[in-house]
């Protein structure tokens, strides 16, 4: 009885808090933000995460294509080892794709940031600046990249190419000196790469506050000091930004050798290669790309803020100091009973 | 401001052209002809606190004008060369100006192309999935920035990571699901993607949206809201009308982005070991040397061989249309990155 009773009381207890919840409208707007995602929610189960596992499992198999259907065949890490020790071209080629993209991404950034800050100067015929700097972003594209390069229009005619990339094959292994030196040899267009970039930096600075400079002016400060003491800690998720979309970018454009491999392996037709061989070769490219992105924004933030530094080490020493005193008060009180212990003794 | 003017050195010229000047010490310093006029070249050139010197302005639009020829530079080769007759090539003397303005290279190469219909093709496989980004985007944007649900930190931090991730890894899969779908080598193997939110770019076009609906203040669509507005009308009455730049910044670069991008074209549409009929101008200009010889050996009457002129006529046209396109909407384009609201308010 008494327990039928507790069962009720349980049902009550339950109902009330139902009608006492707070969230109803709360869980109602919950239930139409996730229909409005609705749509990224199914892409992402049906381009991102269903490819990404297939396309793993295609990598530990072997695959053949018959009349009838995909032939699987597991061969477990084969098509990694195979990819990485028989491969004619895919580990130089990776090896290449690194070295080169670990230089230009610096290259191209510090050269946005420099056009940005000349063209945030109080200068005349600024939008004509702006329009050139732009251009570039809506001609890059890999196909006609490659007819410029081909032409020999992506140099910098002034400079002499050919005396900077002899001398670094004289310097360097030609592991390095192959990627460097081709980047010097399309310098232009490895700094067409920087339209947007440029514009991100641009607005940022445009967005900062005046008093800020004029505070540190009237401080004594020179425009050096300015540019280092606050433009550049201000602006730093804007670079971090523009590293990030620099790698992006690069990692996916069609002047990159690596992904037209990929392409050309996947429908080589072939006993050994494939789609199986293909994604374990898209699935290594890949990984080194993120570990680069991981890298350099590691690089980036563990570089912290002279001020920030200094708040924790003084935020330290407080603690310290705090601990300390604590230390003593415990010591003394301690004391303080030892003595009342012998006095009474 | 009286202030100001009361503490200013107080000068006056005395006969001999000299100046007398009383600093507001109340010392006395007599400066001489020679000495006024080295100050005030020296303060045209470097400067004054209040004015920029002409030195440092100087410096900058050299840079920025010989910065600025050296980026456009490949673009102005490219032009002069598509003019150039086979003469003016091999002719040492004529480096930039060619001798006549001779359109032959551009029949040649149009006609090999096919421009007007590849161009129609590029407009359709451009445009379609603009659209379709367009409308998802925003939906998924707004879902995002307007309602509060668990899980989403978790879906923007996959939203983030999926623009970093190189679409190569799931290419293989996403090939062979389109292919037993059977829209490979249709347009919907571009637009379906793009109506999940999975488009090429589509994180950032997301991350636009999102950026610019959570500026919409809250109170407005409350406000709609007790008017008898359900979440949806809410939506496209109050959120897209005051979304408009970022409607522009997302249908503008999305355009740009689908109309250059050859690699996924020609493996999703354009097809790689069966051609389906899409083409587009840059899918064209890829395979501009073959195109061009099969169309010299079956042309009737007498056409050149393939030359530099050939080649950067065919690369100009490609471009061509994003160019006029570049020109005409530029505002929209060099603000787009200040509207968008990715450098923050």
């Amino acid at each position: 009885m008494s327990e039928k009773m507790s069962k009720e009381e349980k049902k009550q207890a339950r109902k009330n808090r139902k009608k006492m919840k707070a969230g109803r409208l709360a869980k109602r707007e919950a239930i139409t933000g996730l229909l409005f995602i609705t749509p990224w929610i199914i892409g992402a189960l049906m381009f991102l995460a269903y490819p990404l596992i297939t396309s793993f499992r295609y990598a530990l198999n072997n695959i053949r294509i018959t009349p009838l259907g995909m032939n699987f065949e597991y061969v477990g890490y084969e098509n990694f080892t195979q990819v990485l020790l028989s491969d004619a071209e895919f580990p130089m080629q990776l090896a290449d794709y690194v070295v080169s993209t670990i230089i230009s991404v610096p290259i191209i950034v510090v050269f946005a940031l420099i056009i940005a800050i000349m063209l945030n100067q109080n200068i005349k015929g600024k939008g004509f600046f702006r329009l050139i700097f732009f251009l570039p972003v809506i001609i890059v594209s890999g196909p006609i990249l490659g007819m410029l390069n081909e032409e020999g229009a992506g140099s910098i005619t002034a400079i002499d190419t050919q005396a900077i990339t002899t001398s670094i094959q004289g310097v360097l292994p030609s592991s390095l000196a192959d990627p460097i030196s081709s980047i010097f040899e399309n310098m232009v267009t490895i700094l067409w790469y920087s339209g947007v970039q440029i514009l991100i930096f641009l607005s940022s600075l445009q967005k900062m506050d005046r008093s800020m400079f004029e505070a540190a002016k009237i401080d004594g400060g020179s425009g050096w000091e300015c540019f280092w003491k606050i433009t550049l800690p201000n602006i730093k998720p804007m670079i971090l930004l523009n590293i990030v979309y620099t790698i992006v970018f690069i990692s996916n454009n069609e002047q990159n050798t690596i992904i037209e491999l990929i392409k050309t392996s996947m429908f080589a037709g072939t006993q050994e290669k494939g789609y199986g061989y293909a994604s374990a070769m898209a699935w290594m490219y890949s990984l080194i790309v993120v570990v680069i992105v991981i890298l350099f924004a590691v690089l980036f933030m563990a570089k912290k803020d002279v001020y920030e530094k200094q708040v924790k080490k003084a935020k330290k020493a407080h603690k310290k100091e705090l601990r300390q005193l604590k230390k003593i008060e415990r010591r003394s009180a301690r004391n303080a009973k030892k003595n009342a212990r012998a006095g009474r003794v | 401001m009286p202030k100001r003017t009361q503490e200013q050195a107080e000068s006056k010229v005395r006969d001999d052209g000299s100046v007398q000047i009383v600093t507001p010490s109340g010392e006395i310093l007599i400066k001489d002809k020679k000495q006024i006029t080295k100050d005030k070249i020296r303060k045209f050139l470097l400067g004054t606190k209040e004015q920029e010197g002409f030195l440092k302005v100087f410096i900058i639009y050299a840079l920025l004008i010989c910065i600025g020829f050296i980026y456009i530079y490949p673009i102005l080769h490219m032009v002069s060369t598509s003019f150039m007759t086979l003469d003016d090539l091999l002719d040492q003397s004529i480096n930039w100006i060619p001798s006549s303005f001779n359109l032959d290279n551009y029949k040649q190469a149009a006609t090999s192309m096919d421009f007007w219909g590849s161009f129609g093709k590029s407009i359709i496989l451009a445009g379609v999935p603009t659209i379709c980004n367009l409308i998802s985007c925003s939906v998924i944007g707004y879902g995002l920035a307007r309602f509060e649900f668990p899980g989403k930190k978790v879906v923007l931090g996959i939203i983030i990571f999926t623009f970093i991730l190189p679409s190569q890894i799931t290419m293989i899969p996403t090939y062979v699901l389109y292919s037993n779908m059977g829209i490979l080598g249709t347009i919907w193997a571009f637009i379906l993607p793009s109506l999940l939110g999975q488009g090429i770019n589509a994180p950032i076009f997301i991350l636009i949206f999102w950026q610019f609906f959570r500026q919409v203040p809250k109170v407005l669509i409350e406000a709609a809201q007790i008017d008898g507005a359900g979440f949806w009308k809410s939506f496209y009455r109050i959120s897209i009308p005051s979304a408009a730049p970022a409607i522009i910044t997302v249908s503008l670069f999305s355009f740009v982005w689908y109309w250059n991008e050859s690699y996924l074209t020609q493996m999703y549409v354009a097809g790689v070991t069966v051609k389906s009929g899409w083409t587009s101008l840059i899918i064209q200009l890829d395979q501009f040397a073959t195109n061009y010889s099969k169309y010299a050996t079956t042309a009737t009457n007498a056409v050149t061989n393939i030359n530099e002129s050939i080649n950067m006529s065919g690369t100009m046209l490609s471009i061509l249309p994003l160019l006029i396109m570049y020109f005409v909407l530029q505002r929209y384009f060099v603000e787009s990155i200040d509207r968008s609201g990715i450098t923050g308010e």
